[in-house]
């Protein structure tokens, strides 16, 4: 068996070639498995940082995280009645228009959180407290987005600070401080107020709470209390979970992220199948009188399939670790600039297991050519 | 034997007493079908007789490769009979004949059919390994088997760092390491010079060549005949004749 390894290796060139090929696949496949996993972990950014809430009260047809479809104020008193709620707070969003100091126009997702508790708010503060935002016409801005999405372009300068006065919506607000969130996939910078003072900032409607964040006693069914919760108010109550789930489902196949990188992977797949396919298949036309020559001399068919397979899952085992190895590095990268790209261990199974299925079809490809071979053709000069 | 000298023996025998190795009767062969049909073996009737070597020849195309092949059991005969040592390919599953051929035969190929990228003795350690010899034993009774056919310090050479003659003895080393019985050769010196040839035939004959043991080696080349114990004189898929070398005075040449 490590004869056909020798017959593999010592021919350097192909060898590497093909392990080449592989890598390029699995770098291929990988990287771009990781950013679609990346992507789809970034839609949750915004739930999964509001770790406060068990439940999510929202209407049925929201879709997805930022998705702002109001519901009814008295909403709130009916969940906060419903058995197992420890609390129940409510949050407004909406998509608003603010201008900075120089005028620059820049559209803010407004968050409005309880005004007693501050429930629901920024995970990280990084400048001021949270109790600043009951201060006058008080918002907190993304730190992260300072410079870049609330910088001043029209006057050329500088991003916002603390203490700067904009406007949401023409009404007045002031810096009062930041916060640090997780990457998110939406691109609008989110800004935090409470909810009184969202609601003077919101365009005028009848209804404007978006969702009603809901912690459950302790020792709670928390998908009982969730469906006491749907029952009493007729709206969907999901958890954390549920619900970045449903958004990320979404977002994923309403951009066309899915189908996109669904087609680079299997690209990938279809590239490293007919490069090592092809590099393997000609290797083996190579040898094809050597192999004559070991059947003539009483190697069974399945030696020669055992052979084969043992020298396509070396330098399978070989371009999947080069090629993991790249992406990683690569996602390092592109990670430390922000963006989106996680490489869980079910991306690497699935790099190894579209790699194991690359070698066994290219194995396979060229085993039929050997199987076939009739040995008689060694004594062809 | 050269007691009558240049007498003809159309039909020299095989040593009387000696066991069958190899015996054919009425064996026919063809290729391809419609106009590409080619009868490549009309009928071969063929005893070899352990201890002995047979040379085939004959003009090009008459059918020596495809009865070597077909005796070895890398080919299927149409028709006739065919037995080596009493058993018959034909009665064997492809598995059993695959096997059969691993055990009982050796071959010596014209191109040598060295695998490039493996060393002599492990070229020469292969039909152990397929007959499922551990690797690290198979290759130091292959060196042994290099050192009995004068290769002892090549071991760890490529082919393509040896000379041709050295390559064939590889491959003699190859075909003997694991004790066949049959060793067949298809034209095993017309790569060489005259002189490696002499060398190659005179290590087949004595290292090969053992009671229990037959050989049959396919060539063109007059000049090894004198090695042979008898030759089998082919034409158009027939055995014309069989004589013994004395006769022939080719040996010399
Ligand atoms: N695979 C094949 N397909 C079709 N015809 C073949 C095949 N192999 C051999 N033949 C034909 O069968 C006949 C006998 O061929 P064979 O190779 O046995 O001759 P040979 O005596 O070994 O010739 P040479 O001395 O040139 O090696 C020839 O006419 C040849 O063209
Ligand atoms: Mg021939």
């Amino acid at each position: 068996m490590s004869v056909a390894l020798k017959m593999l290796v010592g021919d350097r060139l192909k060898y590497l070639g093909l392990v080449a090929g592989i890598a390029f696949a699995a770098l291929l496949i990988t990287q771009q498995a990781s950013i679609l996993i990346g992507l789809a972990h970034q839609t949750g950014s915004f739930i999964r940082d509001t770790a406060v809430a068990d439940l999510w009260v929202m209407d049925p047809q929201v879709r997805f995280s930022q998705d702002a479809l109001p519901i009814r104020d008295t909403t709130l008193e009916r969940v906060r009645g419903v058995e197992g709620v420890r609390w129940a707070v409510p949050m407004y969003q909406g998509f608003l228009k603010a201008r900075l100091p120089d005028g620059t126009r820049v559209t803010t997702i407004l968050i409005g959180i309880d005004d007693a508790t501050l429930l629901g708010g920024p995970p990280r503060i990084v400048r001021g407290t949270l109790a600043d935002l009951r201060g006058d016409n008080a918002v907190f801005i993304d730190e992260a987005a300072l410079d870049t999405k609330w910088m001043q372009k029209r006057s050329g300068g500088r991003g916002l600070r603390v203490g700067d006065r904009i406007t949401i919506n023409d009404k007045d607000a002031v810096i009062a401080g930041t916060y640090s969130a997780s990457q998110s996939f939406f691109w609008e910078p989110i800004t935090y107020t409470t909810y009184t003072r969202a609601l003077r900032y919101a365009p005028p409607e009848r209804n404007l709470m978006v969702f009603t964040l809901v912690k459950v006693d302790p020792g709670q069914d928390v998908s009982a209390v969730a469906e006491r919760i749907a029952r009493t108010t007729g709206l969907d109550a999901l958890t954390g979970q549920q619900f970045i789930e449903r958004t990320a489902g979404y977002i994923l196949k309403e951009t066309g992220i899915l189908v996109n990188f669904g087609l680079a992977v299997g690209l990938g797949f279809v590239i490293g199948t007919l490069i090592a396919g092809q590099m393997l298949y000609n290797f083996t036309l190579d040898n094809l009188r050597h192999y004559g020559a070991l059947k003539a001399m009483g190697a069974g068919n399945w030696l020669l399939v055992r052979m084969t397979m043992l020298q396509v899952l070396t330098v399978g085992a070989l371009g999947l670790g080069i090629g993991v190895g790249a992406a990683t590095y690569l996602g390092r990268i592109v990670g430390e600039a922000g963006l989106a790209f996680r490489m869980p261990w079910q991306v690497l199974a699935g790099a190894a297991v579209a790699i194991l299925a690359i070698c066994t079809l290219a194995g396979l490809l060229s085993i039929a050519r050997v199987l076939r071979l009739e040995p008689a053709i060694v004594f062809k000069a | 034997m050269s007691t009558a000298a240049a007498q003809p023996a159309p039909s020299a025998l095989p040593p009387a007493g000696a066991p069958i190795a190899i015996r054919c009767r009425g064996v026919t062969k063809h290729y391809g079908s419609g106009d590409a049909r080619v009868v490549a073996l009309r009928g071969i009737d063929l005893d070899v007789a352990c201890g002995e070597l047979m040379m085939l020849v004959g003009p090009s195309g008459c059918g020596k490769t495809t009865l070597i092949s077909v005796i070895a059991g890398i080919l299927d005969r149409d028709a006739g009979e065919c037995t080596v040592f009493g058993d018959d390919f034909a009665a064997m599953s492809g598995r059993a004949r695959t096997r059969y051929r691993g055990r009982n035969i050796g071959f010596v190929f014209q191109a040598f059919n060295l695998i490039p990228t493996l060393t002599a003795a492990e070229n020469v350690a292969v039909p152990l390994m397929i007959l499922g010899e551990g690797r690290a034993a198979a290759v130091a009774k292959g060196r042994d088997m290099l050192a009995r056919v004068g290769l002892g310090d090549r071991a760890r050479s490529l082919p393509s760092q040896l000379s041709g003659g050295q390559q064939q003895r590889v491959a003699i080393a190859r075909a003997l390491i694991h004790g066949p019985r049959l060793i067949v050769c298809d034209e095993p010196t017309s790569a060489l010079d005259h002189e490696t040839g002499h060398v190659i035939m005179r290590m087949l004959k004595n290292v090969a060549l053992q009671q229990d043991r037959a050989l049959v080696i396919v060539t063109h080349d007059a000049r090894i005949f004198g090695f042979a114990d008898r030759i089998a004189r082919m034409d158009d898929g027939r055995v014309e004749r069989i004589e013994r070398p004395s006769a022939t005075g080719a040996e010399s040449a």
